[in-house]
C-alpha cells in the first residue's frame, strides 16, 4: 500500500545516508562532531565548524524572526481591518513562496554589499567591543545568510501563529476585555498563554527549515573555517558546506566526510521536527480536553 | 468592541490617572510595534520582488527563452533550463501524485486513529528533511553507480512533493461530508468503490490545487537537484536519462560566478522563475478557496 510506502521511504532515507556516511562514522567516531578542523590535503575532518555555524545562524535567525512573526500574527488577527488582513496575509505566504536560489541570489548581490557599506562599518565602529559585531566588514558573511534565514522563516512561523491566534476562544477574549483589559493586556492574559505551546511549536518548525536550508546559505555566507560569533565574517553551515561540494570532493575520505555531515543534519531536523510535532499533539489534546 | 478603559468614569473608580495613561502608552506602542513588523514583511517582499523584476527585465528577450546557454560566454539565453525543469518536475509529478492521493485516501479512509496519527508524523518528519539531505539521499541511492540524470533529479523532487500532495489531498478528504459515504456504503457499495467514485471525484479540485502548490515549491528547489542533476552540458535535452539543466541550478551557478554578464543572467532567469512560482501558487491558492466551497456550500 502507498502508506507503507512513505514510512518505508523515511526509514529508507535515514538508513541510506547513515549507510553512505558509515565509512566515515567508523573511522572518525563521534570525535568527528568535536573536531574543528576541515582539511582535505592533510585527510583530517571535523564537523565542529559547521555545527557551530549551523547553530549560530538558526539561532539568530529565529531570536529576530520570532517576535516579527508574532507582532505580524497579532497585527493580521487582532489589529488589521477584516479587509486588509486577507490580502497581507497572502503577502506575507508569498514570501515564503521566493525560491531559496533567488532570495540567496538577492542576499549575496543586494543585501550583502549594501550590509557591507551601510550598517556593518558603523556597528563595527560603535559595537565593536561586543564580540559579535567585532569582526570586519564584508560582504559574504553570517549576518547575511541570518537575515535571509529570517525572511524564510518569518511567514512560517507567521501563518502558523495566525492561524493559532484565531483559534483563541473568542469568549475569553471578550471576557478579558470586559473586565477593562486593554488589548495588549488580553493578548498577554488571554492568547500569548493560549497559543504559547503552538508558538514553540511553530518556532521549532522555523528552527528545523533554518537548520536544512543550504541554498541561499550557501550563496551568501562566503565560506569560513572557524567557529566564531562574529557575524560579519564569512562562516558554513552543515547544509552550506554539503551544497558547495557539489562539484566533487577531493577523495572519496571527503565524500564520506561530507556525507557524515549530511547525516548529523538529518539527525539534528529530524529531533526538531520530531519535538514540533509531538508540541502540537499535545497541544492539541490538552485544549480539546479544555472545552 | 472598544475596551472599557475609554470610559472616564474607569479612572475615577481606580482613581490613577497615571496608571490609565502607562496602560493606552504600552497599548499605542505594541500596537505600533505590530504594524510596523507586518510593514516589515511587506516591505522586505516588494524590495526583493523589485530588485528582481528590475535588474532581471532588461535581459529578458525573445532570445532568452529560444536559446540554449552559450558555451564559453557571449550572448545566449536559458531555453536548455527551461526545457530541464519542465521535465524534470513533470516527472516528479507523474511519480509524487499518484503515491501522494493513495496514501492520503488510506489515511483517511481506511487507517485506524492511531494509525493515522502516526501516518501523518511520518510525513510531517518527512517534509522537515532538509532538501539537500534528500538530494545525498537519491545521490548515494542512484547516482553513485548510475552518474547523474533527470530521473535522479526527478525521484529527489517527487520525495519532497510527497508529504506536500497528501497532506493537503488528506485535508480535502475530511472535508467531504460523511453523509455522502454513508449514502454510498449504504447503496452497498465496497470501500473501494465509495472512495474512486464518490469521494475522489468531488475532490478532484482540491488534489489539483494541492498538487500545483507542489509543483510551485519545487520548481525552485535548487538543492536536491545539485547532487542529481547538475553537472549537463547547456544543451537543450529532453533525454531524462542524463543530467539536465535545469532553472535553480543554473541561478545558482550564475550567482556564484564573479563575472557580472553572468550576473545578469541570473538576474533574468531568477525574474521567471519568481513569476512561474507566484503566479502558480497564487492560482492555486484561489483555486483552493473554491474548490473547498463547491464541497462544503456554507
Amino acid at each position: 500500500m502507498g502508506a507503507l510506502a512513505a514510512v518505508a521511504l523515511l526509514a529508507l532515507i535515514a538508513y541510506e545516508v547513515v549507510r553512505q556516511a558509515s565509512p566515515a562514522i567508523d573511522q572518525f567516531g563521534l570525535g568527528f562532531l568535536r573536531d574543528d578542523v576541515w582539511d582535505p590535503i592533510k585527510g583530517s575532518y571535523g564537523a565542529l565548524t559547521f555545527i557551530g555555524g549551523t547553530v549560530i545562524s538558526s539561532f539568530l535567525a529565529v531570536l529576530i524572526a520570532t517576535p516579527l512573526a508574532v507582532a505580524i500574527a497579532l497585527f493580521l488577527t487582532e489589529l488589521s481591518p477584516r479587509r486588509l488582513a486577507g490580502p497581507i496575509a497572502t503577502l506575507v505566504e508569498l514570501l515564503a513562496a521566493i525560491p531559496s536560489v533567488v532570495l540567496g541570489l538577492w542576499g549575496i548581490l543586494v543585501l550583502g554589499p549594501w550590509l557591507a557599506e551601510h550598517p556593518e562599518p558603523w556597528l563595527h565602529d560603535h559595537l565593536g567591543f561586543i564580540p559579535l559585531f567585532a569582526g570586519d566588514p564584508s560582504q559574504a558573511g553570517m549576518l547575511s545568510a541570518v537575515l535571509i534565514l529570517t525572511i524564510m522563516i518569518v511567514p512560517i512561523v507567521a501563518s502558523l501563529c495566525r492561524e493559532l491566534f484565531t483559534r483563541v476562544p473568542r469568549d475569553l477574549q471578550h471576557a478579558s476585555l470586559a473586565l477593562g483589559s486593554t488589548r495588549w493586556e488580553m493578548v498577554r492574559g488571554v492568547i500569548l498563554p493560549y497559543a504559547g505551546p503552538g508558538i514553540a511549536a511553530a518556532v521549532l518548525l522555523g528552527l528545523g527549515r533554518a537548520f536544512g536550508e543550504a541554498i541561499a546559505v550557501t550563496q551568501v555566507i562566503g565560506s569560513g573555517n572557524a567557529v566564531h560569533l562574529a557575524i560579519f565574517e564569512p562562516a558554513d553551515t552543515l547544509a552550506s558546506k554539503i551544497a558547495s561540494t557539489y562539484q566533487g570532493a577531493a577523495s572519496d575520505l571527503e565524500v564520506q566526510a561530507i556525507l557524515y555531515l549530511a547525516a548529523a543534519l538529518l539527525v539534528i531536523s529530524l529531533v526538531t521536527n520530531l519535538a514540533a510535532q509531538l508540541v502540537v499533539a499535545r497541544f492539541e489534546r490538552s485544549r480539546k480536553v479544555g472545552q | 468592541m472598544e475596551p472599557v478603559t475609554d470610559d472616564p468614569g474607569h479612572a475615577l473608580l481606580t482613581g490613577s490617572s497615571a496608571n490609565l495613561r502607562r496602560r493606552r502608552r504600552t497599548e499605542r506602542l505594541l500596537a505600533g510595534v505590530a504594524v510596523a513588523a507586518a510593514l516589515l514583511a511587506v516591505g522586505v517582499l516588494a524590495l526583493v520582488i523589485s530588485s528582481v523584476a528590475i535588474k532581471g527585465a532588461s535581459a529578458l528577450s525573445l532570445d532568452f527563452f529560444t536559446q540554449a546557454r552559450p558555451l564559453f560566454g557571449g550572448v545566449g539565453g536559458i531555453a536548455d533550463a527551461l526545457v530541464g525543469t519542465v521535465l524534470i518536475v513533470g516527472v516528479a509529478t507523474l511519480i509524487a501524485l499518484p503515491v501522494g492521493v493513495l496514501v492520503a485516501i488510506y489515511l483517511s479512509e481506511f487507517a485506524s486513529p492511531r494509525v493515522a496519527f502516526g501516518l501523518r508524523l511520518v510525513l510531517d518528519v518527512l517534509n522537515g528533511v532538509p532538501a539537500i539531505v534528500v538530494g545525498i539521499f537519491v545521490f548515494g541511492l542512484i547516482v553513485t553507480g548510475h552518474g547523474q540524470s533527470g530521473l535522479a533529479g526527478s525521484f529527489a523532487l517527487a520525495i519532497l512533493m510527497l508529504p506536500m500532495i497528501a497532506r493537503a489531498t488528506q485535508e480535502i478528504l475530511r472535508l467531504v461530508p460523511p453523509g455522502l459515504r454513508e449514502a454510498s456504503l449504504a447503496l452497498g457499495a465496497s470501500r473501494w468503490r465509495t472512495v474512486v467514485s464518490v469521494v475522489l471525484p468531488s475532490t478532484v479540485g482540491g488534489i489539483l490545487t494541492g498538487t500545483v502548490l507542489a509543483v510551485a515549491r519545487v520548481a525552485g528547489e535548487t538543492a536536491p537537484l545539485l547532487f542529481t542533476s547538475s553537472i549537463a552540458a547547456n544543451a537543450i535535452s529532453t533525454d531524462v536519462t542524463h543530467a539536465l539543466p535545469s532553472l535553480p541550478v543554473a541561478i545558482f551557478t550564475f550567482s556564484e560566478s564573479a563575472d557580472p554578464a553572468d550576473h545578469a543572467m541570473a538576474w533574468a532567469a531568477g525574474l521567471v522563475l519568481v513569476a512561474f512560482v507566484l503566479v502558480t501558487s497564487m492560482a492555486a491558492k484561489s483555486l483552493s478557496a473554491r474548490a473547498r466551497r463547491s464541497i462544503q456550500p456554507d
